[in-house]
C-alpha cells in the first residue's frame, strides 16, 4: 500500500489543495480509505491528520469502511424519486438487509445512495459495479442482484 | 477611521474592525457563543446577527464578522432579529436542553421552552475548541468531522491523538463545559478525546502541575533547555537577572 | 498535432480539417453520453462499428460517438449524416439494417419518430416536435463532434471566437461585450456576469483566478454534464476568452464526483488544446497565458456554493463562510476570483463571434439569451431542451415535452433544484425568466424542471427536499444543521398521519428563522418547496393533518393497497414479487388476495401488474 499511495501523493507534487483528489485515487484503488492510507497521507504531505479525518468524513463520495465485492449505489435524485426510487431502494435493502453505507457480512455487496448522476431521464438508476441500469422497476431488482457472482 | 451608528450611538471605528469588536468596546451587549477574542471569528451560532442598512436598504449579518463601514447604520435590537435570536436559542435548547448556559441564554432571551423533539447533546459545534487547538496551540489535535447533524468534533478515528497535548486549552474556551479535564495524582484525563497524559511534578513543591506532553512541545517549540520546565509556575519568580529561580 | 501560433495559422488548420472532410461522406453519429450509456449504448456502438467493417464499409462510413443531444427519452439517438436522418430508440440489433439502408439510401420507417397525437412520422432532426421548438446554439453541436476530437470542433469553427477575442479586441472590449450583452449567470443565481467579471477584473490583488463550476448538485439537472461531457471545449473556449477578459492565468474546472465521463473528456479536451496552443503560455502568439486544471468534488451538493466550491479546492472541507467581502475580491487563496458556471461560461463564445446585439434579440427584458434546461419527471420526452428565454412553461411541457405521461393530469413543476419551489397550473402561461421565476416563489436555478403529476404527495416532495438538504448541509450554522432537521422532523409527521394542530405555522417560523439566519445560499434557500407548496397545496398538507389522508397515495402510512377484483386475472405475478408473501394465489382466473396485516406498502405489487388490478387509496 505505502508504494501506490507515495506515487499517488507524488501525482499530485504533493501538494495538499489537491487531497480530494489525492484520496480518490487512493480510495479506487482498495475501494475504501483504510486508517493506515489516511495516516500515511497526513505523514507524506505533513499536514494534521485531523485534517485529512476531516476531510475524508465530509465528503460522502469517501468510505472509511471496507466495501464488498459489488458496489450497488442507487440515484436518489429529484426526477429518480419523482419516478419511485424510493421503492428501487427499499427493494434492496429488504434483499440485503443492510442499510446505504453498509456492506454485507459476507462482504459481497456494499450498498450507498448518491444524490443524482445526472441521467434524469432515465430513471431510477442503479448502478451496479459501475454499471448503470436505467427504468428499473421492482420487479427488476432480484434479478439484478442475482446476475452478481 | 470610518464613522457608524449602532443603536443610538454614533462610533469612531478603526478600520478593519468588526461590529461586535466595536459594540464590545462600547459596551454594547450582542449575545455569542462560538466567538473569543482569541481565535478567528466563525459565524456558526449566528446569534451575533444584527441589522444594518446602509441607503434604505437593510439585512441581517453576523456582527463577529462584519466589517465596519463609514456610514453604516447597525441595530442590535430591532423585532427581526430578536425573532430570529428566539428560534436559534430554541433550536440550541432543543438539541441541549442540560446545557446551563443555553438554558441561561434562552431564559434571558424570553424563550420558555421548546416543542421540538429533546435531544441531549452537550456540544454546540461552534468549533472553538478546534480553532484554539490550530490557531493558538498549534497541534491541531481534533477538527470537526463528518457534516450536517452528524457533524462533531473528534479526534481522529476518535482514538487517542498523537499530537495532543494534554493542555486543556479546548477546555478553556468551551462554552458549554462539555470538555472535562480532570487531574487526578499524577494523572490527566480528557475523557472526551480519549486522552491521557502523565503529569510533571515540580521540583520544589512536588505538586503535580502539567502534562509532560505539554512541557515536551513548549520545549521543542520554543527552543529552552529542560530545566526551565522542571518547576511550577506558582514556584517561579522572575528576577532581574535570571529567568527562573527556585523559591 | 501542430502548435498554433497565430489566427492566420489557425484558419489554415481549420481548412485543411475541413478540406479532409467530405461534407457528404455518410456518417453514423451515436449518443455516448453517460445517459445513452446507461440504457446500453456501448453495446450498440459496437455493433454498428462491427457491422461497418463487416459490410466492408470502413473507410467509407464513419462511425463517431458523440456527445448527448437531450433526447434522453428515446436513448439510443442516431443521426445520418449528411441528411440529419434521426433514429430513436435504436438496439445492437438494428445495425445490420440501418447500415445496409445507408448503401441503399433508404430510410427505415420503424426508427422513426412517430407524433402521438397525428401518427406523422419524422425523418430528419428538425422535424421532431421536440427538437423543431427548440433553439439550439448551445447543445446543438452535440451531434455533430465527436468530443474526444478537437478537430471535428475546429471543422465546425471552433476557437474563432478565441483569435477574434485576442486579436481584435482587447480585454476591456470584450468585458463591455458580455456586459452589453446582458448574459446572466445560469448556475442559479442569475447574477449579471459581465458586472462580476469587472468587479474581479478591478480588484488589486494578484494573481487572479478563474472557475468553472460543474458541480451541478441540484438532483434532477443534467446540462452541465451534457455540456462538458459532449463539447468540452465549447466551455473552454469560453473560460479562455474569460480569463484574458478579468486578467486571470490560472483557471480551475471543479467537476462533481459522480461525472467521471465529463472529468475524462474534459481532460482529454485540455490535452488537446494544450497541444495545439490554445491552453499554455502565449495562446496563438497573442502574449497571453493560461493553464487549466480539473478539480474533483467528493459528493457534496454544498460544494455548488462558491465559496464552498473553493475551499474544496484548498484541500478544505467545502464550507462556505460569509460573502460579505466578495468572491470576487477574495476568493480562491483569498485572491481575486470570477466563479461561473459551464453554461455561462459556454454563451460567452457565441456572444463574441454573433456579437452582444444578436444575443440581447433572443428573450426577455431581463433575460438574455436561451437557458438549457432538463425536462424530467412525469413527462413524456424527458430530457434536456435549449429553449429562448420568455418562452412559457406551458409550451415546454407540452409542446416540446409532450405532456404528461400516461394522460395523467399535471400538477406542478418544480424549478430551481432544493433552492426553488413548486409552480402550479395557474401559472403555466408564466414565462421562462430570472425575475418572472422569483416572482411565482421559485427561481431559474441552473434547469432542472421536474414535472409532477396528480400521484405525487406535495408533502412528500417537500419532505424529500429537505432530507436531500438535511443530508448535504455541510452542519456550520445553527440555523440550517438545527433548522432544517426540525422541518423535517414535522414533515414526516405530518406524512405519517401525525401532524398536529399548529404544524404550518410552526414550519413557517422555521422557515423564516432559516432563510434570515442561515449562513449560505443552501440554507438560505432550503425553506423555498416547503414554503411553495404550502403557498400553493395547502388543502393537502390540512388532508395529512386534518384527516390523515394523502391524497396522491404516496404517504406509506396512509395508504394502503388493494385488488382490484374485476380487473384481477389471476395471473399470479404480484404473489410471486411480494416480499412479505402477503398476497395468496387463488387459482388462475380468480382474484388474489391481499393480507393488509402482513403489507409493508412497498408498492411492489403496484408497480408489477400491468393490468392496473392493484390500485392505492
Amino acid at each position: 500500500m505505502g508504494e501506490a499511495i507515495e506515487s499517488i501523493l507524488d501525482k499530485y507534487r504533493r501538494d495538499s489543495s489537491q487531497l480530494v483528489s489525492m484520496l480518490q485515487d487512493i480510495q479506487a484503488v482498495h475501494y475504501w480509505l483504510p486508517k493506515e492510507a489516511l495516516i500515511e497521507v497526513s505523514e507524506g504531505l505533513d499536514i494534521p491528520l485531523s485534517r485529512v479525518y476531516s476531510v475524508a468524513t465530509f465528503f460522502k463520495a469517501f468510505s472509511l469502511v471496507p466495501k464488498g465485492r459489488h458496489q450497488v449505489t442507487i440515484c436518489m435524485g429529484t426526477a429518480c424519486h419523482v419516478r419511485g426510487s424510493p421503492r428501487i431502494l427499499n427493494r434492496v435493502r429488504q434483499l440485503l438487509d443492510i442499510e446505504p453505507g453498509e456492506t454485507t457480512s459476507d462482504l459481497k455487496f456494499s450498498l450507498d445512495t448518491v444524490n443524482c448522476l445526472g441521467c434524469c431521464a432515465l430513471g431510477p438508476i442503479m448502478v451496479v459495479d459501475g454499471e448503470y441500469n436505467g427504468c428499473v422497476g421492482v420487479g427488476d431488482v432480484p434479478k439484478i442482484l442475482e446476475s452478481c457472482d | 477611521m470610518v464613522n457608524l451608528w449602532i443603536d443610538d450611538h454614533e462610533v469612531k471605528a478603526k478600520e478593519g474592525s468588526t461590529i461586535l469588536e466595536v459594540a464590545r468596546e462600547k459596551g454594547i451587549h450582542i449575545p455569542t457563543l462560538c466567538y473569543h477574542d482569541a481565535v478567528s471569528s466563525a459565524g456558526a451560532c449566528r446569534l451575533c446577527m444584527v441589522e444594518i442598512s446602509k441607503n434604505a436598504h437593510s439585512r441581517l449579518v453576523t456582527s463577529c464578522l462584519y466589517p465596519v463601514e463609514e456610514g453604516l447604520v447597525v441595530k442590535t435590537n430591532t423585532e427581526r432579529v430578536i425573532n430570529l435570536r428566539r428560534v436559534i436559542i430554541e433550536l440550541l435548547l432543543a438539541r441541549c436542553p442540560n446545557v446551563k448556559v443555553i438554558q441561561d441564554m434562552a431564559r434571558e432571551l424570553g424563550v420558555e421552552k421548546t416543542e421540538f423533539e429533546l435531544e441531549d447533546k452537550d456540544c454546540i459545534l461552534c468549533g472553538l475548541c478546534v480553532r484554539v487547538c490550530e490557531e493558538i496551540v498549534g497541534v491541531s489535535a481534533i477538527s470537526l468531522v463528518n457534516r450536517g447533524n452528524k457533524r462533531e468534533a473528534a479526534t481522529p478515528f476518535y482514538e487517542a491523538s498523537n499530537s495532543c497535548i494534554g493542555c486543556g486549552s479546548c477546555a478553556y474556551v468551551c462554552p458549554t463545559g462539555c470538555i472535562k479535564v480532570e487531574d487526578v495524582g499524577d494523572k490527566r484525563i480528557i475523557p472526551r478525546w480519549k486522552a491521557e497524559f502523565k503529569l510533571k511534578k515540580c521540583r520544589v513543591c512536588g505538586n503535580y502541575f502539567a502534562p509532560e506532553a505539554q512541557l515536551d512541545y513548549l520545549r521543542r517549540e520554543l527552543g529552552l533547555p529542560e530545566e526551565e520546565f522542571e518547576v511550577c509556575p506558582n514556584c517561579r519568580v522572575i528576577d532581574n537577572d535570571v529567568s527562573y529561580e527556585e523559591v | 498535432m501542430p502548435r498554433i501560433n497565430s489566427p492566420s495559422e489557425l484558419e489554415e488548420i481549420r481548412k485543411e480539417i475541413q478540406a479532409k472532410r467530405d461534407p457528404n461522406k455518410p456518417c453514423i453519429a451515436m449518443c455516448a453520453g453517460t445517459g445513452c450509456l446507461a440504457l446500453g449504448a456501448r453495446k450498440v456502438i459496437e455493433s454498428f462499428k462491427e457491422e461497418v467493417k463487416r459490410q466492408g464499409l470502413e473507410g467509407k462510413v464513419d462511425v463517431r460517438e458523440n456527445g448527448c443531444p437531450g433526447f434522453c427519452e428515446r436513448g439510443t439517438v442516431v443521426v445520418i449524416y449528411p441528411e440529419g436522418i434521426c433514429y430513436l430508440g435504436v438496439k445492437s440489433e438494428d445495425a445490420a439494417e440501418v447500415v445496409l439502408s445507408i448503401q441503399e439510401k433508404k430510410v427505415i420507417e420503424r426508427l422513426l419518430y412517430v407524433n402521438p397525437s397525428t401518427g406523422e412520422k419524422a425523418t430528419y432532426e428538425q422535424e421532431i416536435p421536440f427538437y423543431r421548438n427548440q433553439i439550439r446554439h448551445l447543445i446543438g453541436n452535440n451531434t455533430r463532434i465527436d468530443p474526444r476530437n478537437i478537430d471535428d470542433y475546429l471543422a465546425l469553427g471552433g476557437y474563432g471566437a478565441l483569435a477574434k477575442a485576442l486579436f481584435q479586441r482587447t480585454a476591456d472590449e470584450v468585458l463591455e461585450e458580455v456586459k452589453k450583452a446582458n448574459l446572466r449567470g445560469r448556475g442559479g443565481g442569475g447574477f449579471p456576469t459581465g458586472k462580476k467579471w469587472e468587479t474581479c477584473r478591478n480588484a488589486l490583488e494578484k494573481p487572479k483566478y478563474v472557475i468553472v463550476n460543474c458541480d451541478e448538485g441540484d438532483p434532477g439537472a443534467f446540462m452541465d454534464r451534457a455540456l462538458t461531457e459532449g463539447n468540452p471545449h465549447s466551455v473552454l473556449e469560453g473560460f479562455i476568452i474569460g480569463a484574458y477578459a478579468i486578467g486571470s492565468h490560472e483557471g480551475y474546472v471543479y467537476i462533481r464526483n459522480e461525472y467521471p465521463l465529463a472529468v475524462e473528456n474534459l481532460g482529454i479536451a485540455i490535452e488537446q488544446a494544450e497541444e495545439y496552443g490554445f491552453l499554455g503560455k502565449n495562446i496563438l502568439g497573442s502574449g497571453f497565458d493560461f493553464t487549466v486544471r480539473v478539480g474533483r468534488g467528493g459528493g457534496a451538493f454544498v460544494c455548488g456554493e462558491s465559496t464552498a466550491l473553493m475551499a474544496s479546492l484548498e484541500g478544505k472541507v467545502g464550507e462556505p463562510r460569509a460573502k460579505y467581502i466578495h468572491t470576487a475580491e477574495k476568493g480562491l487563496w483569498d485572491k481575486p476570483t470570477n466563479l461561473n458556471n459551464v453554461e455561462t461560461w459556454a454563451n460567452v463564445p457565441l456572444i463574441i463571434n454573433k456579437g452582444a446585439d444578436w444575443f440581447g434579440a433572443i428573450g426577455t427584458e431581463g433575460s438574455k439569451g436561451t437557458k438549457i434546461f432538463s425536462l424530467v419527471g412525469k413527462v413524456n420526452n424527458t430530457g434536456l431542451v435549449e429553449v429562448p428565454m420568455g418562452i412559457t412553461l406551458r409550451d415546454i411541457i407540452y409542446k416540446i415535452g409532450g405532456g404528461i405521461r400516461g394522460n395523467k393530469k399535471f400538477k406542478a413543476v418544480q424549478t430551481g433544484g432544493p433552492s426553488g419551489g413548486v409552480i402550479p397550473e395557474q401559472f403555466l402561461d408564466a414565462p421562462i425568466d430570472f425575475d418572472e421565476l422569483t416572482k411565482l416563489g421559485s427561481m431559474m436555478g441552473s434547469g432542472g424542471m421536474i414535472v409532477m403529476d396528480e400521484d405525487n404527495c406535495m408533502v412528500d416532495i417537500a419532505k424529500y427536499f429537505l432530507s436531500f438538504l438535511e443530508e448535504e448541509s455541510c452542519g456550520k450554522c445553527v440555523p440550517c444543521r438545527e433548522g432544517v432537521k426540525r422541518m423535517e422532523e414535522i414533515l414526516s409527521r405530518i406524512s405519517e398521519g401525525r401532524g398536529k394542530e399548529g404544524d404550518i405555522q410552526q414550519l413557517e417560523r422555521l422557515a423564516t428563522a432559516i432563510a434570515e439566519g442561515a449562513l449560505c445560499a443552501l440554507g438560505k434557500t432550503a425553506p423555498n418547496p416547503v414554503l411553495t407548496t404550502i403557498k400553493y397545496f395547502r388543502e393537502e398538507y390540512e388532508a395529512h393533518i386534518k384527516e390523515k389522508r394523502c391524497p396522491a397515495g404516496v404517504c406509506k402510512e396512509l395508504i394502503n393497497y388493494f385488488v382490484i377484483d374485476e380487473k384481477c386475472p389471476g395471473c399470479g405475478i404480484c404473489v410471486k414479487n411480494c416480499p412479505q408473501g402477503s398476497i395468496t394465489f387463488m387459482g388462475k382466473k380468480n382474484p388474489v388476495v391481499l393480507d393488509q396485516s402482513k403489507c409493508t406498502k412497498c408498492g411492489t405489487c403496484f408497480d408489477v401488474c400491468k393490468l392496473g388490478a392493484i390500485e392505492v387509496r
